[in-house]
C-alpha cells in the first residue's frame, strides 16, 4: 500500500528573521521539496518615485539613501550622476576621488553586513558580531566625513557636500589595514568550514545564460562566470585610473557567490588604498553646485547606471525643464535579482531555501522602493 | 559607430514590421541610440530579433520604465548588448485611455517583475505576460499612483 | 530606621537583628515584577526598513544590547517588546497589528525613527501610514532617521523608567 501525500502551503514572512525585512514567500511543498514558490513583495513600498516628482532635484537625494540603505553612497552617486549628465557639468577631480573613496568604503560595509547576516541565517552566530564590529569601524570613517552613520546624503549634484576633515585620509589608510587583516581572519574562520561548505557547495546553481536572461548583475552574475563589472566595462567616475581585478567564479552556486563577495572586498580595499595615495587638492564641488538649490536641467531624458554592491543600479530621469524631475525611475538591483526565486526554488529542499535566498543579498528597501 | 548601429536597428525593426515607417524617430540621446515606435509595431518578434540577431544581440534588459506624458504613455526599454558593448533605448508609445504594450517577458525574463511594476504603478497592460497582477500595492488598490492625475488623499485612506 | 513588622526584635539574636536591618526591604509585588521586567525586555525581531539595520547594530558587538537583558526573539509569542524599526505601509499595517495581538501581556512598543513616529520623510507618500501609533499604542518614541544605536539604548532606558514609575502608580504618557 502506498502512502498518500498531500501538498501543503507554507507561508514564510513577512515577519521572518531570515528575510531581513518584510519579504514574504508563499511556498507549496511536497514533503521536504518545494514545488512552487511565490514571492510577495511591497510591504515596504514607500512610493519614492512619486515623491520625486514633487521635490526639487536636490531634495530627492536623501530618498535615494533610503532605497538600499546598506549601500547609500552609490545610490546618492548614481542619482547625482544622472542629473549631472543632463546638466553637462564638469566635476572637480578631488570630488571624484572622495566619491570613489566613500563608495568603496560603503561597498565593504555592505558586503560585511551580508557576510554576517548570511552566516547567521545558515546557523553561525558569531560571524554576525565580527562583521558588525568591522562595519562600525568603516561607519566611523563615513560618519566623520558625512555626519551620518547610514543615510549619508553626502554625494551632491556637482560633487560632494563637504571636503574631508583634517587627517581623514590617514585614518582611512589605518582602517584599510585593520579591515584587511580582519577579512583574512574571517576567511580563515568560515570559508574552509566543512559544515558551511556542505550547505553551500552545489546549492542554488545559476547558469550564465540564465543569469543574463534574468538580468542578474553584480556578485551573483560574477559568481556564475560572467566577467562583467561596470567599473571595468564602462568606467564611470574615475574608476579607469585604478588597478583592480574583477573576481569571477564559474560554479554559479551559493559558495561561488560567497567567494566573489569576499574577493570583492579585497579589491575594494585595493582601490581605496590607491585613491588615498593619489587624491589631489582642490575644489570638492562644482562652483554652481555649491550655491544653487534650484537646478533646471534642459528637457531630455537619460539612463545612467553603475555598479552597486548588490549589482547594477540605474536611474532614468526625465526632465521637462522645470525645477522638479518629471519622472524618476530607479532600476534597483535587488528587485531584479530577487525575482529568480520563483523559478529557482522549485525542486529544492526547504533546508536550501535560506541559503539560496541569503546568497542573493537583497535589501527590502530597494526591492519595494 | 553608434550612428551606424542606430541605422542598423531602425532597418531591422522596419524589416520586421514590413513597412518603412515603423520607427517614428531615431536619434542619439547622450551618445546612445534611441528609437521610438508605436505600440502596434512593437511585437514579440521585434523583441526576439533584438535579442537574437547576431549583429545586435541585446541580451541584457537593463531597465524597463513607464512614463505618463498626459497625452500619451510610453514604455522605455533600456537594452544592453554584453557581447557588443552597445546600448539601445527603445521607446514604445501607447495611447493613454487604453495603454497596452506587448509583453517581452518570454524574451527577457527580467521583464517579469518590471512589467508587473509598470502595470501596478501606471496601469499599462502587457498582453502575453505570464502572471500580470499588482506587485507592490495590495490587489484591491484603486488607481495607479504614478499617473499624473492620481490624487493622494491619505485622510480618506485612513493613513493620516 | 525602624523596621515595621519586627516590633519584637529584641527576642531575636542581636546579630540576626542587625542582619535583618541590612537585608530586608519592603516593596509591592507590582514593583518587584516591574524590576524583573525592566531587566529582561525581549523584543521581537521585527525590522522593517533602514532602522532595522541600526537595531541590528545595537545588538552587535559594539553596543551590545544583551547587557541590558534585551535579547531578540523571533516569535511574537516570546516577546514583550515590539521595536517598530522603520516605515509602516498600508500593506504592512494589518500584519503589524496581528503580530502585536499575538504578543502576550504585558507588552510595550517603541516607535524607532521618524517613519514609525509620524511618517517621517515619507509623510506625503501614498502608501505610508503616518505613525505607527495609529494602529498600536506606543510607549516610547525614538527620533532620528535612523536613530543611532545610543539613541535606541536611551529609548530602552526611558521605557524601563516608564515601567518602574507605572508600577509605583504614576501615569506616564509618551509625548511626540
Amino acid at each position: 500500500m502506498s502512502i498518500r501525500t498531500e501538498q501543503m502551503t507554507l507561508n514564510m514572512g513577512p515577519q521572518h528573521p531570515s528575510t531581513h525585512g518584510v519579504f514574504r514567500l508563499v511556498l507549496t511543498i511536497e514533503g521536504e521539496t518545494i514545488v512552487k514558490a511565490e514571492p510577495v513583495i511591497g510591504y515596504l513600498h514607500r512610493g519614492s518615485e512619486k515623491l520625486a516628482e514633487n521635490l526639487l532635484y536636490t531634495q530627492f537625494i536623501p530618498y535615494t539613501d533610503r532605497l538600499d540603505y546598506l549601500n547609500a553612497m552609490t545610490n546618492n552617486y548614481i542619482y547625482c550622476a544622472g542629473v549631472e549628465e543632463l546638466l553637462d557639468w564638469e566635476i572637480p577631480e578631488r570630488a571624484e576621488y572622495l566619491r570613489v573613496l566613500v563608495m568603496e568604503l560603503n561597498r565593504i560595509a555592505s558586503h560585511l553586513v551580508w557576510w554576517g547576516t548570511f552566516l547567521l541565517d545558515i546557523g553561525a552566530l558569531s560571524p554576525f558580531l565580527y562583521a558588525f564590529r568591522d562595519r562600525d569601524l568603516i561607519l566611523d570613517r563615513l560618519n566623520e566625513i558625512s555626519g551620518a552613520r547610514m543615510t549619508f546624503n553626502y554625494v551632491r549634484i556637482g560633487g560632494v557636500k563637504w571636503d574631508a576633515p583634517d587627517g581623514w585620509i590617514e585614518k582611512v589608510q589605518e582602517t584599510v589595514k585593520e579591515v584587511r587583516e580582519n577579512i583574512h581572519e574571517y576567511d580563515r574562520l568560515v570559508t574552509g568550514n566543512e559544515i558551511f561548505q556542505a550547505r553551500t557547495i552545489g546549492v542554488g546553481k545559476i547558469t550564465q545564460e540564465d543569469a543574463i536572461n534574468w538580468g542578474l548583475s553584480g556578485p551573483i552574475a560574477r559568481g556564475s562566470g560572467l566577467k562583467f563589472d561596470l567599473r571595468k566595462e564602462e568606467p564611470y567616475s574615475i574608476y579607469d585610473r585604478f588597478d583592480f581585478d574583477v573576481p569571477t567564479f564559474q560554479e554559479g552556486d551559493v559558495y561561488a557567490r560567497y567567494k566573489t563577495r569576499i574577493a570583492e572586498m579585497h579589491e575594494s580595499l585595493k582601490i581605496i588604498e590607491q585613491a588615498c595615495a593619489d587624491i589631489p587638492d582642490g575644489e570638492y564641488i562644482h562652483k554652481k553646485g555649491k550655491r544653487i538649490m534650484m537646478i533646471k536641467p534642459k528637457p531630455g531624458e537619460v539612463y545612467k547606471r553603475c555598479e552597486a554592491s548588490k549589482g547594477e543600479i540605474g536611474v532614468y530621469i526625465v526632465s521637462d525643464g522645470k525645477t522638479q524631475p518629471y519622472r524618476v525611475k530607479l532600476r534597483r538591483p535587488s528587485f531584479v535579482n530577487v525575482q529568480i526565486l520563483q523559478d529557482y526554488l522549485v525542486g529544492e529542499p526547504i533546508a536550501n531555501l535560506v541559503a539560496i535566498f541569503g546568497s542573493l543579498d537583497i535589501v527590502l528597501g530597494e526591492v519595494d522602493a | 559607430m553608434t550612428e551606424e548601429y542606430l541605422e542598423l536597428v531602425s532597418a531591422r525593426i522596419n524589416n520586421i514590421a514590413g513597412h518603412d515607417s515603423a520607427v517614428e524617430e531615431a536619434k542619439l540621446n547622450f551618445g546612445k541610440p534611441m528609437v521610438t515606435i508605436s505600440t502596434e509595431n512593437w511585437t514579440q518578434d521585434t523583441a526576439r530579433m533584438l535579442h537574437d540577431d547576431p549583429e545586435l544581440k541585446f541580451n541584457f534588459l537593463s531597465c524597463l520604465t513607464g512614463i505618463d506624458y498626459e497625452e500619451h504613455m510610453e514604455v522605455v526599454y533600456n537594452l544592453y548588448s554584453i557581447p557588443h558593448n552597445q546600448y539601445l533605448y527603445v521607446k514604445v508609445k501607447t495611447p493613454r485611455d487604453n495603454p497596452e504594450v506587448q509583453s517581452v517577458q518570454p524574451v527577457w525574463k527580467t521583464a517579469d517583475w518590471l512589467e508587473r511594476e509598470t502595470y501596478d504603478l501606471l496601469g499599462i497592460s502587457f498582453p502575453g505576460h505570464r502572471n500580470l497582477k499588482r506587485i507592490l500595492l495590495e490587489d484591491d488598490w484603486e488607481g495607479h499612483p504614478l499617473r499624473k492625475d492620481y490624487v493622494t488623499d491619505k485622510k480618506a485612506m485612513g493613513l493620516d | 530606621m525602624e523596621l515595621k513588622g519586627f516590633q519584637d526584635l529584641e527576642k531575636y539574636d542581636p546579630r540576626l537583628a542587625e542582619d535583618l536591618k541590612r537585608n530586608v526591604l519592603f516593596t509591592k509585588v507590582e514593583q518587584v515584577k516591574a524590576w524583573a521586567r525592566t531587566r529582561s525586555l525581549w523584543p521581537l525581531t521585527f525590522g522593517l526598513a533602514c532602522c532595522a539595520i541600526e537595531m541590528m547594530g545595537t545588538g552587535a558587538a559594539r553596543y551590545d544590547f544583551d547587557r541590558f537583558g534585551v535579547i531578540f526573539r523571533a516569535s511574537p509569542r516570546h516577546a514583550d517588546l515590539m521595536i517598530v524599526a522603520g516605515t509602516v505601509t498600508a500593506k504592512m499595517a494589518p500584519v503589524l497589528r496581528q503580530l502585536y495581538d499575538q504578543m502576550p501581556e504585558p507588552k510595550w512598543v517603541i516607535a524607532m525613527g521618524s517613519c514609525a513616529t509620524c511618517g517621517g520623510p515619507y509623510k506625503n507618500a501614498y502608501s505610508v501610514l503616518n505613525g505607527v501609533d495609529k494602529i498600536v499604542p506606543v510607549d516610547v518614541y525614538v527620533p532620528g532617521c535612523p536613530p543611532t544605536p545610543p539613541a535606541l539604548l536611551d529609548g530602552v532606558e526611558l521605557l524601563r523608567e516608564k515601567i518602574r514609575r507605572e508600577a509605583r502608580g504614576e501615569q506616564v504618557v509618551a509625548k511626540k
